[in-house]
């Protein structure tokens, strides 16, 4: 019962969320210099009277301002999102078909990162006092200072230009129509770039939370009764440190997790992977506010799944957590 | 044991340093060594560094002076890390002390405000304003500040809440002082030294984020920007490898000097804490 109302409780402020969300995306609509139509439209329309005239009676232009946000929120509750003029598609219909590839690739740079990030991290804190320990910790700080995309843009030099290891872009190879596991291979070898690449500067931030929440709780008392027992070091820092310096570590990956989502158009951009993140960027070329909107509205969706998730998977790993203790 | 020495005993706080002084230089030496315009076309495009006497850094697609590009961008990327790291203070900070001096409803309300834009992709966010602003200085910086201004806003909350029961600002309470002066003059400059460091961490995210979205052509259309540079060779990746190169090592170093300066500023300010560590 607890987790029943906890669960509506999370919903529920993920909705309010959203439907602010929602008022920001129409009054951004708004505050677009020039004729709402004309922005909704994309800059191909401003030259035709008609359509834009069109539009004003679609959308109510003509309305009071509370009447036209009306208009627009129960249509996005409708799952109406507007047409996107430039490409001729429902934005609904723009982002679903892209929304597969950016899971695919945000996923994998998490677990990439999530992975990496906790073994470079718990390495870190072992080694707190070595050389190798700080060797570590300044390439975490080095990935964390690098841009994203420039990375990115020299993993393709280094990786596909010069050594011609891996395709430098795309999705899978055009015109081969691989099926089966042919196809998962094809698609897998096109993913480990962009995956890796995005995946770097959050692995830098996992390492250092890592790092920091081992030592905090290595100074704490049980670990020192641990250490009096007499246990073995390996298995004080697996059993008794490392479990419990996760258990932060996941609340802060999901919130870090969101900003992956970001970081996707970036990294869909350089590697022309077919996401929601390439589809911003060709909405930004191409002044098409109506899909940018759109997109803007599922990254934060996305965000708000993610954080749900996260908040599961850690009610999960401690079951001291009771509902309302956050 | 002073500021100074403490910071000092960081040997990365002081490399960043110097670093960091050096990218200052470039920025206001830039109208002196390179004063013609970075956009003019100077010499033939796609000129390998040291090819030509005179443009040791080569030059680019349309044939501008890369060099001159790395001068001007050092200029832009501080001002706009620099400004846009003020103008999110000035919204954290008031929010933050508001939230953790009266608490209670204003907290939640405040708090809940913040919670909202923590919530949003900062990125997605900064693009989208910029994109409906249309790209400008004003805009860019406007953009950044607002999705950098939540763990201010936390920061300060958090500091507020911890001091603003010590003795001596019960003391300032009793003497009948006002909350504003209270909270202005007793409670905020002790609230400074973790400020400080989160700033120039700030700095260093901001100059990230304006380089992401000059690079995905969301910059100032005026300015020559690192961002922009990087941008401009991916196409010319291939034929020119040191267009992207070179300003994007320009921005790693800087935003590593930056890290590495706000590190030190944490030991040396929060000398405790350091000594844990």
């Amino acid at each position: 019962m607890a987790y029943v109302s906890l669960i509506l409780g999370r919903v529920g402020k993920a909705v309010i969320v959203l439907l602010a969300i929602l008022v920001f995306n129409f009054f951004l609509i708004h505050a677009a210099p020039g004729d709402p139509a004309a922005v909704m439209a994309g800059e191909a329309g401003a030259t035709d009277q008609q359509f834009l005239d069109d539009l004003r009676e679609r959308f109510g232009l003509d309305q009071p301002l509370p009447v036209q946000l009306w208009r627009y929120m129960s249509g996005v509750l409708q799952l109406d999102f507007g047409y996107s003029y430039r490409q001729q598609m429902p934005v609904l219909d723009l982002i679903l078909d892209r929304l597969p590839a950016t899971l695919l690739l945000t996923g994998a740079a998490f677990c990439i990162s999530l992975l990496f990030g906790i073994i470079a991290g718990t390495l870190a804190a072992m080694r707190a006092k070595r050389p190798s320990g700080s060797i570590i910790m300044g390439l975490a700080l080095l990935f964390y200072a690098t841009p994203l995309y420039w990375v990115a843009m020299m993993a393709v030099l280094v990786f596909s230009v010069t050594l011609d290891w891996l395709p430098a872009y795309g999705y899978s190879t055009v015109g081969a129509d691989y099926t089966g596991l042919a196809h998962v291979g094809d698609v897998a070898v096109h993913l480990m770039l962009p995956a890796l690449t995005l995946g770097l500067f959050f692995m830098a931030v996992y390492t250092r939370m890592t790092r920091t929440s081992m030592l905090s709780v290595s100074q704490q008392d049980f670990v020192k009764t641990a250490r009096a027992k007499g246990l073995a070091p390996g298995v004080i820092q697996r059993r008794h440190i490392l479990r419990n310096a996760l258990l932060p570590i996941i609340t802060l990956a999901g919130l870090q997790a969101g900003q992956m989502v970001g970081g996707a158009v970036l990294t869909e951009t350089v590697f022309a992977w077919p996401g929601i993140g390439r589809l911003m960027y060709e909405a930004l070329m191409q002044r098409d506010y109506n899909l940018l909107l759109g997109i803007f509205f599922f990254c934060a969706l996305l965000v708000i799944l993610f954080n749900m998730l996260t908040d599961v998977i850690y009610r999960l790993a401690d079951p001291r957590i009771k509902q309302g203790a956050t | 044991m002073n500021f100074f020495k403490r910071f000092a005993q960081n040997r990365g706080a002081l490399v960043g340093l110097v670093i960091l002084g050096l990218v200052v230089l470039l920025a206001l030496l830039a109208p002196f060594l390179y004063p013609d315009s970075p956009w003019r076309m100077v010499q033939r495009p796609f000129l390998a560094p040291g090819e030509v006497s005179g443009f040791w850094l080569g030059t680019d697609v349309m044939g501008r002076d890369v060099a001159a590009g790395l001068a001007h961008g050092a200029w832009v990327s501080l001002l706009i890390g620099l400004i846009s790291t003020v103008v999110a203070l000035a919204i954290g900070v008031p929010l933050g002390a508001l939230a953790g001096y009266f608490g209670g409803k204003i907290d939640d309300a405040l708090m809940r405000f913040t919670e909202f834009f923590q919530t949003i992709p900062n990125f997605a966010l900064a693009i989208v304003l910029v994109a409906i602003m249309e790209p400008s200085t004003f805009s860019i910086v406007l953009a950044i500040a607002i999705v950098s201004w939540p763990p201010v806003a936390r920061l300060v909350r958090g500091e507020f809440l911890s001091i603003k029961h010590r003795e001596y600002v019960e003391a300032a309470r009793l003497v009948g002082q006002t909350h504003r002066d209270i909270i202005i003059k007793q409670i905020l400059p002790n609230t400074l030294s973790p400020v400080i460091v989160l700033a120039s961490l700030m700095v260093a995210t901001a100059i990230l984020l304006e380089s992401s979205l000059s690079f995905l052509g969301l910059g100032d259309p005026d300015t020559m920007s690192w961002g922009y540079m990087i941008g401009a060779a991916r196409t010319v990746m291939r034929q020119a490898w040191w267009l992207s190169v070179i300003p994007g090592v320009a921005i790693l170093l800087t935003v590593l000097a930056l890290n590495l300066v706000g590190e030190g500023l944490d030991d040396a300010l929060n000398p405790q804490l350091a000594r844990a560590r």
